[in-house]
């Protein structure tokens, strides 16, 4: 078993309170009175949270039943520095711990790839963290054309010799790589159907997406690719900011599954949410949110096991005026590993948490 | 008696390399180098080398080229400092809530998908500036080994635009690298523990008697002096209480130190024990023999290649750690073995700044404004004010992936195709600074070709040919000098010299070894 890994990086911090809303608790009225989403503006789930209302195309999948939703995912000692955070999310390390190398190239550490396309990971987006790491051939892309264009200006180096040199060794070993990536991609995405249905445009994920279902549909073999979406650092007059991005990931995403269920291919990818911190409970002086913790993450695929996992924090028990996680963010990167390929990962957690929502 | 060499120096020689002529050079010196070990001393030790640069140290004797080099050094930047240097934290905090006040009362709708804002925060303003202004010292510096050596500090003792957040200190701190840049190292390392922006960046402004920050004395050991395996969590613990109550003055942004809030007990730090506040924690530290090793490591790497030599290092350190002295230190790596064999040339890759600031620098292209040059810095992977983590940036064979190599490839390709380089000199284009330095020298304007008044825009570098001028940096110069110019060995696919000067740089440029220096 093998699926596509589509990963939705959430830029600048989602606040998760007010898409994941937890409206039957009056303390989230209390510390939100001017940002705080109104009840009948919520798609209730259960008795306790509703999706905000600009959600609302994805109750398609919730009643399918092939939507996760993960509720307060974080990571003991949160850091709150945009860059540290992103990073210790990407490298799956511990808040304290440096690491260089990204969860999804840890996770292939020791296995052995076909090599049938000279490509592994496809990142749409900039930030390659997520599969960076010896193991994986990844190739960062904002255009298919573009890429394929550019890396045919360079001839094959495969023949060439190093001389003995480690530093020119490395550059005719890239070139090479990218000369691969491009013959294994080349045919395949010029040959690709456009997607059945079309991409809202108005933001970078429109395109993002776009791509993303030509590498799935032209069946092109990776594991991983990497989409965002940028704009969540809401620190002032919030409301209008997020309910427009809400709404985009929510079109967005609601047209993708449409488009890989069309082609047939929605049982072989895994999309996943995430942000590298969600906000602080309490809003701020400027109707916004400072950078806070746990939130909630998406998982949406064919293969999904649909539904509501782990606890949504307490709002009575902060810590710092934060919410405390219940799912530590690298059992959720173990169940990927898992559910996505087959690979049983720890990513350095004793014992990591059984999410059921990847079987 | 030793004189500065620089790049004023070479202008002279420049001219009448341009001008077909020969101004009378020092004598040619007995034991002098060749064009292509000029080329490797002047590729290590500064940003890119014109032919007029080589050719003005070919002719010398090497180590007398390398006293000169480093008897240059400065210790303070040519370019003006930014305006804003004297404000506080606390200022500096005050305006930068007052704009974000006004942000959030605007009508505008916020920003999305990095699309800027109408309102400046003055913070980012400031951040903007100041990498603006290291560029450009980088640019027009007549001692670009300075500014290697202060990047190689900002790389060392890291510190960070976005966690420090006060411009005002991050100056302070290059100025600081740039003050000690070949000077001495234990005066550096005591000075970098008070160092404002360290004090910002490692946390320990915070850091109290009461609940003391580890963060300062886990990187001291780790990365600033010993490395890992050398010491224990709990020297990690004792030299963190001795560090307690350095911190800064909020209004001034100064370093001051709070007596009341240090821990004077007594600490056992790497089996000694004393009532040990920060500068005996540093004095144990600089008589660890590890510490000059992980210099000298680095600076190895940093300069001559990237499988250091472990006896060589070794010997280098118990020399370097007498005095601390780094001035002989690098005469030492540069007049090593390791340093002049030629199968070192060309063995490490050009980090983004080399490559960028590099570029410009040889052929000599106008940047007024440097935004551009640093955004593409970021793009490559190397902003500065901006290293990933406190390890700063890898570098080595980390600078290069299959996303920076075409990021790299796709930055030339448009110099290349694009840019016409010949409005340097009296060009409608506002010339820069060097330039506009050059014009100044005696003897120096009028001796450049002025063959066309106007230049053409527009024209490619590939396509200038015979007739336009590639740039006062290189025109007149022949196809087979410019190829071994550009390059630090034979080009990795071939470049044919015998098609125009201009269409040989334009290729040598595209080859893969450009990418090495």
């Amino acid at each position: 078993m093998s699926r596509i890994l589509l990963l939705v990086e959430l830029k600048g911090g989602n606040d998760g309170l007010n898409t994941l809303i937890p409206y039957a608790d009056p303390k989230y009225h209390e510390l939100r009175p001017a940002i705080g989403v109104a009840r009948e503006r919520t798609v209730q789930l259960d008795e306790h949270v509703g999706l905000h209302e600009k959600l609302e195309p994805l109750m398609e999948s919730w009643k399918a039943k092939d939507l996760a939703i993960l509720q307060g995912v974080g990571y003991p000692y949160p850091n709150r520095s945009h860059f540290r955070s992103i990073e210790i999310w990407d490298t799956a390390s511990a808040s304290n711990q440096t690491l260089s190398e990204g969860w999804i190239a840890q996770a292939f550490q020791g296995t052995s790839l076909p090599k049938g396309a000279g490509v592994d990971s496809i990142v749409v987006d900039t930030n390659a963290l997520p599969s960076t790491g010896p193991g994986l051939r990844t190739i960062v892309m904002q255009d298919a054309e573009n890429f394929l264009r550019q890396a045919e200006t360079m001839k094959d180096s495969a023949h060439l010799k190093d001389g003995g040199n480690p530093a020119l060794r490395h550059l005719l070993a890239v070139r090479h790589e990218i000369n691969a990536a491009a013959k294994g991609l080349s045919d395949k995405l010029r040959a690709a159907p456009t997607p059945a249905h079309a991409y809202a445009q108005d933001l970078l994920l429109g395109r993002q997406f776009d791509l993303a279902t030509r590498v799935v549909t032209a069946r092109v073999p990776v594991v991983a690719v990497k989409t965002a979406l940028g704009g969540f650092d809401t620190h002032a007059n919030q409301v209008q900011v997020h309910e427009r991005l809400l709404a985009f990931l929510a079109t967005s995403l609601a047209m993708l599954r449409k488009n890989l269920i069309a082609a047939e291919l929605w049982n072989d990818v895994v999309v996943m949410t995430y942000s590298e911190f969600g906000r602080r409970a309490k809003q701020n002086a400027s109707a916004g949110t400072d950078h806070g913790t746990a939130a909630p993450l998406f998982v949406m695929g064919g293969g999904v096991k649909g539904g509501l996992y782990g606890a949504y924090p307490s709002l009575s028990d902060l810590q710092d005026g934060d919410l405390k996680h219940t799912v530590d963010f690298r059992s959720v990167f173990a169940t990927a590993a898992q559910g996505c390929w087959g690979l049983q990962r720890d990513f350095g957690l004793r014992q990591p948490q059984k999410l059921g929502f990847l079987p | 008696m030793v004189s500065a060499i620089g790049r004023r120096g070479f202008v002279g020689g420049a001219a009448a390399l341009s001008a077909g002529l020969w101004l009378p050079l020092p004598g040619r010196a007995a034991t002098a180098m060749d064009f292509d070990e000029a080329r490797h001393l002047l590729s290590r030790t500064s940003f890119g080398a014109t032919p007029a640069e080589i050719r003005a140290l070919e002719a010398q004797d090497y180590a007398a080229a390398v006293d000169r080099l480093l008897a240059g050094v400065r210790r303070e930047a040519m370019t003006p400092p930014p305006a804003w240097l004297g404000e506080g934290p606390a200022e500096l905090r005050r305006r930068q809530q007052a704009a974000q006040a006004e942000r959030a009362s605007a009508e505008r709708k916020p920003g999305v998908d990095g699309k800027p804002l109408q309102i400046a925060r003055p913070v980012q303003e400031q951040g903007r500036e100041l990498r603006n202004w290291w560029v450009e010292e980088m640019l027009v510096t007549d001692q670009p080994l300075t500014e290697r050596m202060v990047l190689f500090w900002h790389n060392h003792f890291t510190s960070s635009f976005v966690k420090v957040r006060y411009p005002p200190a991050l100056f302070r701190q290059n100025a600081l690298f740039r003050q000690q840049a070949l000077g001495n190292f234990a005066t550096l390392l005591k000075a970098v523990a008070r160092d404002p922006a360290m004090l910002i960046y490692l946390d320990g402004m915070r850091s109290v008697a009461r609940q003391p920050n580890e963060n300062f004395a886990r990187e001291l050991l780790e990365l600033f002096t010993l490395g890992e395996g050398h010491y224990s969590e709990a020297d990690i613990k004792q030299a963190a209480r001795a560090f307690t109550g350095w911190t800064i003055d909020p209004e001034s942004g100064h370093f001051m130190s709070r007596d009341q809030q240090h821990d004077d007990g007594e600490k056992t730090f790497l089996g000694q024990t004393g009532r040990f506040g920060g500068d005996e924690i540093i004095a144990i530290l600089l008589r660890h023999p590890r510490t000059a090793e992980t210099i000298v490591e680095k600076l190895w790497r940093e300069f001559v290649s990237l499988r250091p030599d472990p006896a060589e290092v070794k010997r280098l350190a118990a020399s370097f750690r007498k005095d601390y002295e780094l001035r002989p230190l690098m005469h030492a790596i540069l007049l090593s073995a390791q340093f002049r064999d030629p199968a070192n040339r060309g063995a490490l890759i050009k980090s983004p700044i080399d490559l960028i600031v590099g570029t410009v620098h040889v052929l000599g292209l106008p940047v007024p404004e440097k935004t551009q040059l640093v955004r593409m810095m970021q793009g490559l992977g190397q902003m500065p004010f901006d290293p990933p983590n406190v390890k700063g940036w890898v570098g080595g064979e980390s600078w290069v992936s299959t996303y920076t190599l075409l990021l790299r490839q796709q930055f030339l390709r448009r110099i290349v195709e694009a840019t016409t380089v010949a409005p340097m000199d009296g060009g409608p284009m506002k010339a820069d600074r060097r330039s506009d330095r050059r014009q100044q020298l005696p003897g120096d304007g009028s001796a450049m070709p002025m063959v066309e008044p106007r230049p053409v825009e527009g024209r490619s570098l590939r396509h200038a040919g015979n007739e336009a001028r590639l740039g006062p940096t290189l025109s007149g110069v022949d196809s087979a000098t410019l190829v071994r110019t550009l390059l630090p060995r034979a080009p990795i696919d071939a470049v044919d010299t015998s098609g125009t000067p201009g269409a040989a740089a334009a290729t040598a440029m595209l080859d893969t070894a450009y990418q090495l220096k």
